[in-house]
């Protein structure tokens, strides 16, 4: 099952190495994992997607690394979330219209043309992207790349994951 | 006050400011700035004849004295040679820091002569580590350094330096300071917590004290024995714990686990309670984990939540400072008792003492008949009593050790646990010798693991600690040997070491050491107070021992601890 972590790091050299290094000691999954920047001088958010059904060792031993400063485990619809994604779809002349129309349901972006293919961006839920996806497959999908999901509390209803 | 310090003089006066007496290591291009101001410092430097000596040299230092061990090396080889130490240390939470060479800032990635990825390669096997880019940080790095090896869960940290910055200069302004948002080691335990252990303790009937390492290390050892006699409980004490509880406590029913004693193997099988503190329920300890302790509940005291749930699910867990932990334990349990005697739950003390008395350690050494190694190490203990400090490998001569030396203090045991390390019994002893040269300091070691090390006899020759080693030699990897006696069909593949084992008596005089041999159990008693009488120089003994010789008992590896077998016809 997928769980969404939400992690709190001093921006230091090597902070991102420290986490990969310890999912993969650990034998956790990674699905996907973001990070950047926070409004907090010095610190940086990594939004982290595992493939687990021990969401509870992976707190604990993300807390055992000495940059982390929190970790908050996002339970369904305690969190927005968003990806993003940029997408390639088969379209020659012919069709372009046709899957002009159909991205524009999904407030899908044109971002490049070419003369077989239309690049879309596309911002959202997962549920959202995939759907997205979809709709598109007929057509044919030749590249895609994701961002990786992103979090932000809902208001101020979750809590922390215990910490050390 | 300011003045301007060269990065490595800065290094070393951060070092003086932590209380280093010693430090453990090679040197190398990548250090040589700082090997030349250590000649002015007031730190001794021990000089050990490989990195991985060094290492395990400051794991016994804190083994035997509590403090923070150090080491240093290189760039390159030098770093990836502690990498074994290292690792070691942090299986067992011991508190080492690190001090390794790189090569210069502006080398770093171009694949330089002696460059390693020293970071990248140690952080999996550190608690944590640095990479000083900045001469300037220096002071707050080993300030941060000491304060998490030596703090919440202990374990090893490592300094790595660039050339160029141990070479810049610097204004020191005094010492430096810790600057850790996220690390906050938690020291009491939640009181809610405490009190539901204590009510849950008073309801049971058949509990346990499963005694892990994580006492020793808290310095624990006066609570946790108070702590016992207070609820009444029978005692077992991991490989990791041996001595934080005497083993003459009138409840101490010994090791648990694979090869440990009935009675303490037996106990957790039946136990309806375990009151578990400073341990993580190693899989040595527990066997099959499904099959582990089917009755009990358990109360997980432990410094670090995440061994808390990791391998069994604890109906208390409690996190905080194992001897913080423990007063609150004492003084709660006064508190629920309010006057009245606690529980004797008699009829458990009568059957785990029962099981003690019925299925004690045995040998049987024939007077006519090769050394048993169990018998050299008993009667060792008995010259010794609890006055010397014993070191030991890892194999069968490890296990015999702990069954039966007779531990009565904490951090008189000093031995790989966790990672298992051959090789670890001769530089521990040096370690341990240095922290404490007042103190005989023993190592029991096989004759595999004495021929990983042994060039840090010289070590221990030159620099002056007299330590005492003891090869038990069966020639041969004795353990590994044991396995595929009883479970390959006793098909010996690559464990044969007699057809080409060097002359330990003369290899130890090569090494200025005084070697000796014995080989006849009637004269074992004397070879011990030959060697005892010895002070000034280190002796080796090579112990004659049985090839064949077993150690039992033992849980087969997989198996439930229901099925510990007590000897060899148990197998059959």
């Amino acid at each position: 099952m997928n769980h969404l972590i939400s992690v709190l790091v001093e921006n230091k050299p090597g902070v991102l190495a420290r986490v990969a290094t310890m999912f993969a000691r650990r034998g956790f999954n990674i699905h996907s994992l973001t990070v950047g920047p926070t409004a907090e001088e010095g610190m940086s958010r990594m939004t982290v997607v595992a493939d687990t059904p021990e969401v509870e060792q992976i707190t604990k031993q993300l807390y055992k690394l000495v940059h982390t400063v929190k970790v908050t485990e996002f339970e369904p619809g305690q969190a927005v979330v968003r990806e993003l994604m940029l997408v390639k779809i088969n379209a020659d002349p012919k069709r372009r219209s046709e899957v002009l129309n159909a991205a524009s349901v999904f407030d899908a972006s044109a971002v490049d043309i070419g003369s077989s293919s239309l690049t879309f961006q596309v911002t959202g839920t997962p549920e959202m992207l995939a759907d997205f996806l979809e709709m598109m497959r007929p057509y044919g999908v030749s590249a895609l790349v994701k961002s990786g999901r992103i979090a932000l509390a809902k208001n101020s209803k979750t809590k922390a994951a215990a910490g050390p | 006050m300011s003045e301007q310090l060269t990065g490595a003089q800065a290094l070393l006066r951060s070092l003086e400011l932590e209380g280093v007496e010693v430090a453990f290591g090679v040197p190398g291009g990548a250090v040589l700035p700082l090997y030349d101001p250590l000649l002015d410092s007031s730190i001794r430097h021990v000089l050990a004849r490989h990195e991985q000596g060094a290492g395990h040299m400051a794991s016994g230092y804190a083994h035997a004295s509590g403090k923070v061990g150090v080491t240093i090396a290189t760039s390159g080889p030098g770093a990836t040679n502690l990498v074994t130490p290292l690792a070691d240390a942090y299986a067992d939470s011991i508190p080492v820091v690190a001090i390794t060479g790189q090569v210069a800032s502006s080398s770093i990635g171009y694949d330089a002569f002696q460059e390693a990825h020293t970071w990248g390669i140690t952080a999996p096997c550190t608690k944590h580590n640095y990479l000083v880019t900045d001469v300037n940080d220096i002071p707050d790095v080993v300030r941060e350094a000491f304060h998490l090896a030596a703090t919440g869960r202990q374990g090893p940290v490592l300094v790595d330096i660039p050339k160029d910055v141990l070479a810049a200069t610097m204004t020191w302004t005094g010492g430096g300071t810790v600057n850790l948002p996220g690390y906050k080691p938690r020291s009491e335990g939640h009181h809610k917590q405490i009190s539901a252990a204590v009510k849950l303790l008073l309801e049971s009937e058949r509990p346990v004290f499963y005694a892990g390492g994580g006492l020793v290390r808290a310095e624990a050892s006066q609570e946790a024995l108070a702590f016992a006699k207070a609820a009444n409980l029978p005692v077992v004490t991991t490989l990791m714990a041996r001595g934080v509880i005497p083993d003459s406590y009138e409840k101490h029913l010994g090791m648990p686990g694979m090869h440990g004693t009935y009675a303490a193997t037996m106990s957790l099988q039946k136990a309806d309670l375990l009151v578990t503190i400073g341990a993580r329920f190693d899989d040595r300890v527990t066997g099959k984990v499904s099959a582990f302790a089917p009755y009990a509940k358990v109360i997980h005291v432990d410094i670090d939540p995440a061994e808390i749930g990791k391998v069994r699910n604890a109906e208390v867990p409690i996190v905080g400072h194992a001897r913080a932990v423990l007063s609150q334990l004492i003084a709660e349990l006064a508190k629920q008792l309010d006057g009245e005697p606690a529980p004797k739950n008699q009829p458990w003390i009568d059957t785990v003492l029962g099981w003690r008395h019925d299925n004690p350690l045995v040998y049987d050494q024939r007077p006519d008949g090769p050394i048993l190694q169990q018998y050299f190490i008993d009667e060792l203990s008995r010259q010794m009593g609890d006055t010397a400090i014993v070191c030991a490998g890892v194999g069968q001569h490890q296990m015999w050790t702990s069954q039966f030396w007779r531990f009565e203090r904490p951090n008189a045991w000093v031995n790989s646990g966790g990672l298992g390390t051959m090789g670890y019994a001769v530089p521990a002893a040096v370690g341990a010798q240095a922290a404490m040269p007042d103190t005989t300091v023993w190592a029991i070691d096989g004759d595999g693991c004495f021929q990983m090390t042994s060039q840090e006899l010289i070590t221990a020759a030159i620099e002056g600690f007299p330590v005492k080693i003891a090869i038990m030699n069966n020639g041969a990897l004795g353990m590994v040997k044991q396995w595929q006696n009883l479970f390959y069909d006793g098909r010996l593949s690559g464990v044969d070491l007699s057809g080409g084992l060097p002359d330990f008596v003369m290899l130890a005089e090569a090494m200025g050491c005084v070697g000796m041999r014995v080989d006849n159990p009637a004269d074992v008693p004397a070879i011990i107070e030959k060697a005892m009488s010895v002070t000034d120089k280190p002796v080796v003994i090579e112990v004659v021992c049985d090839p064949e010789e077993m150690v039992f008992p033992m849980v087969p590896a997989g198996g439930s601890n229901d099925d510990v077998v007590l000897n060899k016809d148990g197998l059959k």
